[in-house]
């Protein structure tokens, strides 16, 4: 048995992760890959498309009805889906109160004591909420749990920002233990020379793009369904990519620490794409009446 | 030890602060000062109110311990639950011996822990709902409490419950008080900001709940501000400030009530003992009720004394005949206490460490009983705290803000002080040094300390402890060690 890969999939909130999580995910199994998938997001959503289900009971909420997380079973929590992939969701509080992070760690603990992964795991996925906001949503990437991290964006200001903040991010983590990035995956929002310009980010930041997933609504058909592309449309095209995806995760080798941008380079970038204009100091912090003058 | 002079005291304040690293020595040197009575700012001489270095021994305790331990605490009436997980209430339960009178668990809640023992799904999903149900299983079982608190323990405020929500909407459903207060332990530097929480909690909750009510007034009414009753101590106040003839209104917060608070802005003066952790309350009732206060100070005759004199001054005649009245009545008892006492203890030095207060404020009534205190310092003061102590002590002592454990060991060590007066913490290693040592902050389990009774307690506890034949019955092992070892350092 080869030895297991844990990965998490980071990236700026509504980019796609759990969709294209869940579509990779299909992909491995349908290739005999055995997988899990580890919500840690309160809205619980990234096991859906391989359950079918609107929403699985998570770890944090089986335990509030049990009285604590101790008198819950490993079963009670893993839910088993399409292709065989193994699905918990952390769960947490509704938004607003409590601690979303705290969830995240006493799920990750919860499913390590209880020994959810076990030794036929070839692949452990875990699905993160948009920002690295606190200690709790760090927990993935902490030392003996992911050591590849996969960061989802598209050509889009925002999109790339936040995958440079969560490159900073995996440094601080990488210099006190074995996570690595593993390569961007570009989720098509069809914006100008978007292939190139994630590229060329990949390439400042020392990985690859390791995949460019192009738009395509199927992957809308199949999620009114609760279902993967894999799953809903095997012949699809789009199932061709998330294989192809798939398939380069698989014989992935080039983990890196990555070298995040400063903010001027990265704003260098952005207008040398042309997605953003070329900064003029001297209208800085003049009102429209000072500029009149 | 001989005489310390100006240059000795700075020379040796040097000395100990010799061992620090140099950005250490640098910040510790500012909280270590010789006293200088021409001084009349001590901002001048030594800063306070700032940051432990981490490193050191220091023996502050936190914002929750300033809110829940010291002012809300003692209020006999009204339940403070600590919110959050179990330790915080369970290890401070009982720890202060405010005494109270009335049945436990009846109508009086000081000496029982409720806390809304927070697991962990409490932190996930938040404790708003568990606070709630918490109330209304308080409201089934006491029924006959005045009202509630809520005291945040840290978590409470790291995933930012609103507990402020919750207290308006049970108060309106019970139809009691019910205080939230924001004392989170990580807050501030020291529990000092802990009372200043609490003094606003009470200010925004309490004080003006009976400002359109009836009150039938005398000419005479006082509130006791910042006397917790520790061993009884609020209660040998109070019977001197009514056998001169005022009438105590409300005794804040030891065997305090929810009504008394509640009808302290009807006093004419409000008399103010412990003034770090209460000057923030009577302050407020100055500015919004127009209400004078003073400070005062019940420890020893002399001090009790003028106290008395100065308070019977904002009143009529009556009143003041009343407190000479007072000083007459109890002069023999103290005289025979002096008599008693002093011969035994004159010229006795003591070195203190306590909170916010005792440090200057028994300097008094050591010097009654013939000793004189050398060193003095405070664990959370101010420096309006240490302006009012440059005047009470001698020139040339030792002040010390938020002292380590090394440097007050050290400073005892070369001061060779007769008594200590500090705290449980520093008690048994001062033991060890074979310094008598008495507990200031808890009176060890004894007191009443304050009033004319109270210093009767005082003097015959200095003695026993000073004159203990205990003392000179063991010889510590070190001090043959350091002997030693300075020969052969010599030799070498």
């Amino acid at each position: 048995m080869a030895k297991l890969r844990q990965c998490a999939i980071y990236g700026k909130g509504g980019i796609g992760k759990s969709t294209t999580t869940q579509n990779l995910v299909a992909a491995l199994a349908e290739a005999g890959k055995k997988v899990m998938i580890v919500g840690c997001d309160p809205k619980a959503d990234s096991t859906r498309l391989i359950l079918h289900a609107k929403m699985q009971n998570t770890v944090m909420q089986l335990a509030a009805d049990a009285g604590s997380v101790e008198d819950l079973e490993l079963e009670d929590v893993l839910q088993i889906g399409f292709g065989g992939v193994k699905c918990a969701e952390s769960g947490g509080p509704e938004p607003g109160v409590g601690c979303a992070g705290r969830g995240v760690i006493t799920a990750i603990n919860f499913l390590e004591e209880e020994g959810a992964y076990d030794e036929e795991l070839d692949f452990v996925f875990y699905d993160v909420l948009g920002d690295v906001v606190c200690g709790g949503f760090a927990m993935p990437i902490r030392e003996n749990k992911a050591q590849e991290i996969y960061i989802v964006c598209s050509g889009e200001m925002m999109a790339m920002y936040a995958a440079n903040n969560i490159a900073k991010g995996i440094v601080k983590y990488a210099n006190s233990g074995s996570v690595r990035l593993a390569g961007l995956i570009c989720n098509s929002r069809k914006t100008d020379r978007e292939d190139e310009l994630i590229m060329a980010l990949a390439a400042k930041l020392g990985t690859q793009m390791i995949h460019f997933v192009p738009r395509d609504n199927v992957v809308q058909h199949a999620e009114i369904r609760r279902m993967t592309v894999i799953e809903y449309d095997p012949k699809a095209n789009q199932a061709d990519e998330y294989r192809a995806l798939a398939r380069k995760i698989v014989e992935n080798k080039k983990f890196v620490i990555p070298q995040p941008l400063e903010m001027e380079q990265l704003e260098e970038l952005l207008m040398e794409f042309g997605i953003m204009e070329v900064e003029d100091e001297k209208i800085v912090g003049k009102t429209a009446a000072e500029l009149a003058a | 030890m001989t005489e310390l002079t100006r240059e000795s005291a700075q020379a040796l304040i040097e000395e100990v602060l010799e061992v620090y690293p140099e950005k250490a020595k640098k910040d510790r040197a500012k909280h270590l000062m010789v006293n200088d009575k021409e001084i009349t700012q001590s901002k001048k001489c030594i800063t306070s109110n700032r940051k432990s270095l981490p490193g050191v021994m220091t023996q502050r305790g936190c914002a929750y311990a300033g809110s829940k331990g010291v002012v809300w605490g003692p209020i006999k009436d009204i339940i403070d639950i600590s919110h959050g997980p179990v330790g915080c209430g369970a290890y401070s339960r009982g720890g202060r011996r405010n005494y109270f009178a009335g049945t436990s668990g009846v109508d009086s809640f000081c000496d029982i822990n409720f806390t809304s023992d927070f697991q962990e799904k409490d932190i996930v999903f938040g404790g708003d709902k568990k606070l709630a149900k918490l109330i209304d299983e308080l409201e089934m079982l006491f029924p006959l409490s005045k009202g509630i608190s809520v005291q945040s323990e840290c978590p409470v405020g790291l995933i930012g419950d609103d507990i402020e929500a919750v207290a308006k909407k049970k108060a309106a459903e019970i139809g009691k008080t019910i205080v939230p207060v924001r004392c989170e332990g990580f807050r501030g530097v020291s529990q000092s900001l802990g009372h200043h929480i609490a003094n606003d909690a009470v200010r925004d909750w309490i004080i003006s709940n009976r400002d359109d009510q009836p009150f039938e007034s005398t000419p005479y009414d006082v509130a006791i501000l910042g006397d917790y009753n520790i061993g009884g101590d609020a209660w040998a106040s109070r019977i001197l400030l009514e056998e001169m003839g005022l009438r105590v209104v409300a005794q804040w917060s030891g065997d305090g009530t929810l009504t008394e608070m509640e009808n302290t802005p009807k006093v004419k003066l409000n008399l103010l003992h412990c003034y770090r952790s209460m000057n923030y309350i009577a302050r407020h009732m100055e500015e919004k009720y127009s209400i004078p206060w003073l400070e005062y100070n019940f420890f020893g005759p002399s001090k009790i004394v003028e106290s008395l004199r100065e308070i019977a001054s904002h009143f009529d005649e009556k009143i003041q005949e009343g407190a000479e009245r007072v000083i007459a009545k109890y002069k023999p008892a103290m005289d025979a206490v002096i008599a008693k006492y002093k011969p035994r203890l004159q010229g006795k030095k003591v070195m203190l460490y306590v909170g916010g207060l005792r440090p200057r404020h028994t300097v008094g009534a050591y010097e009654d009983l013939g000793m004189e205190v050398i060193g003095a310092g405070y664990e959370f003061a101010h420096n309006d705290d240490y302006d009012r102590t440059i005047k009470e002590m001698k020139d040339a002592t030792l002040i010390y803000d938020d002292v380590t454990g090394y440097e007050f060991e050290e400073f005892v060590r070369q001061l060779k002080p007769d008594l200590i007066g500090s705290g449980i913490k520093e008690k048994y290693a001062f033991h060890k040094m074979g310094v008598p040592f008495r507990q200031l902050h808890s009176w060890d389990y004894s007191g009443p300390y304050h009033g004319f009774d109270g210093f009767a307690v005082f003097a015959r506890d200095m003695d026993m402890t000073v004159n203990n034949p205990v003392w000179s019955m063991f010889k510590a092992p070190w001090n043959e060690a350091d002997k030693t070892e300075g020969d052969a350092l010599k030799a070498a």
